[in-house]
């Protein structure tokens, strides 16, 4: 047994995916922080560093607001998707 | 809908629907507004639920509600990186109705218990978001969702834990990392008879199993196995703000914890079904928020009401307790048209009187003491190392099991830390 990708533990969900994104960082601050707490509290990876900045992708997203609580610098402005989108379980 | 309901419920979770339940069958007019495109769309928890709260609302609900298994064995598990001591207890009692728990998965519980909601005479009104309160001076007087405005005499937050109501009513500030646990998930389909083989279970029954020591790396936390009727719920707890702290992510104590040879073999020809994840608020009484305003009540997750004692973790029970204390509540303010402050003070009487305020206070030193370290890092490893001591013939004279103990402490503990512990959780837990 392998270990599985949250990309491809992620592709097994439901999704209902908006146009609208919900999740907007503010860049200028992520650039400042040392800690990127964010990449470490998103359990769908949804926070990547690359080349020294912080990118988001709200697809994947889990809506179970850790990143807005580990983000001490107000970087994160956090709203849940719009009602009826984003994650869906068929387990839960 | 432009009528005024008597109260509008927000969240369709197990507070939501046993709060809107309560008061349709009491006569008044309710709406429950779910963000979800159906009820348990976007609830998610480890498995298992437990105790007669979900009975007393709706009697013998076993035997029409989408149930996995009653679960019939507890076991708990001891972990080192590669050792695993288990203690595991059953009793014919477990698997007899009333049944003492049962493992559920929520998308289709939470469908059901909607759907007794609305036979019980309340409209659920899906894919639609209570996105802030309507005031009328210091008084809620119902909720804006969309373009919308509902009015209502009263509202009840049942939002869960990342509840936006509770936040802008200002009854509670920002969450705290070390406040709450995240919990990662996986659904592992697995053929039932091979299920049932695997973990020696007859017909319904099932096993709630539950972990600690490696498979947090020693982080306050813990992993579970749940069985459901043709799958599996495997999972991690831990503490957020020691995830990010120590930069470790969920998803890998994870992954790691399904390949300890101790479970390893459990998810073999399993297929990942669903990967899942929620916010646990921990901090019992200590993080509760103001329980109610004029007009407002806030019940289930949203209040942080959430049992955690090392030895379980419980929310559904509470949630359920709490809506229906709510309704009480709210039922109770229309008689008297009175729904200030005042009158729903009779909320937190109640709260008082039941289980709820009685275990979270009882049990309010707990979350400090499970912040201990020890308890993660040291104890699991020590206890197998001198199972593995016990255990072991190597061909040499034997030894007592107190030098065993002795030499298994060596660099991990000292008598006077366990001395200490020892009491500390006889006092606190």
């Amino acid at each position: 047994m392998n270990p599985i990708s949250i990309e491809d533990k992620l592709a097994v969900n439901k999704y209902d995916i908006d146009r609208d994104v919900h999740i907007r960082i503010r860049e200028d601050i992520c650039k400042v922080c040392n800690e990127h707490y964010c990449l470490y509290a998103c359990p769908a990876d949804c926070y990547k560093l690359r080349e020294g900045h912080i990118t988001f992708a709200y697809e994947g997203c889990l809506e179970c607001g850790s990143c807005r609580i580990v983000c001490d610098k107000g970087a994160i402005e956090w709203e849940l998707p719009r009602p009826g989108f984003g994650i869906c379980y068929e387990y839960g | 809908m432009k009528q005024s309901f008597d109260a509008i419920v927000v969240g369709a979770g197990p507070a939501g629907c046993a709060c809107a339940y309560t008061l349709a069958k009491a006569g008044l007019e309710v709406l429950v507004v779910e963000r979800g495109r159906f009820a348990g769309a976007k609830n998610m928890w480890g498995g298992a639920f437990y105790g007669p709260t979900l009975g007393e609302l709706i009697p013998n609900f076993w035997e029409e509600a989408p149930l996995e298994r009653y679960i019939a064995r507890h076991k708990f598990s001891l972990l080192s990186d590669e050792a695993c001591l288990s203690i595991e207890f059953t009793t014919p009692r477990f698997s007899q109705p009333p049944y003492n728990g049962f493992t559920v998965l929520r998308s289709k519980f939470d469908r059901w218990l909607a759907a007794k909601v609305e036979q019980a005479g309340a409209i659920v009104a899906t894919a639609l978001q209570a996105d802030d309160l309507l005031w009328d001076g210091n008084q809620v007087v119902g909720i804006k969702a969309g373009s919308d405005e509902l009015p209502a005499s009263v509202v009840v937050a049942c939002d869960g834990v990342n509840s936006t109501l509770a936040q802008k009513a200002g009854l509670r500030g920002e969450l705290l990392s070390r406040q709450v646990k995240m919990g990662v998930k996986e659904v592992i389909q697995l053929p039932r008879e091979l299920l049932e083989r695997r973990f020696n279970l007859n017909n319904d029954e099932g096993i709630a199993w539950e972990f600690i020591g490696s498979c947090t790396r020693g982080l306050p936390g813990g992993a579970f196995i749940y069985t459901n009727k043709a799958s599996l719920s495997v999972g991690i707890v831990v503490r957020l703000n020691a995830l990010v702290e120590k930069k470790i992510r969920a998803n890998d104590l994870l992954e790691e914890f399904k390949h300890h040879p101790a479970v390893a073999g459990l998810f073999a020809e399993g297929k990942l079904v669903e990967y899942s994840a929620h916010l646990i608020p921990v901090s019992g009484i200590n993080m509760m928020p103001t329980l109610y305003i004029d007009g407002l009540l806030v019940a289930g997750d949203a209040a942080a009401l959430v049992l955690g004692t090392g030895l379980i973790l419980e929310g559904a029970n509470f949630a359920v307790a709490s809506g229906v204390a709510a309704a009480e509540t709210v039922a109770r303010a229309k008689r008297e048209r009175d729904f200030s402050v005042k009158s729903l003070s009779y909320y937190r009487e109640l709260l008082e009187q039941s289980f709820v305020l009685k275990d979270l206070k009882s049990f309010r030193k707990a979350p400090h003491f499970l912040d201990n370290p020890r308890l993660y890092s040291s104890y699991p490893g020590l206890v197998c190392d001198l199972a593995e001591k016990l255990f072991t013939n190597d061909g040499k004279p034997r030894r007592k099991a107190w030098q065993l103990l002795r030499e298994a402490m060596k660099e991990r503990v000292s008598f006077w830390q366990v001395a200490c512990d020892l009491m500390r959780g006889k006092e606190v837990i």
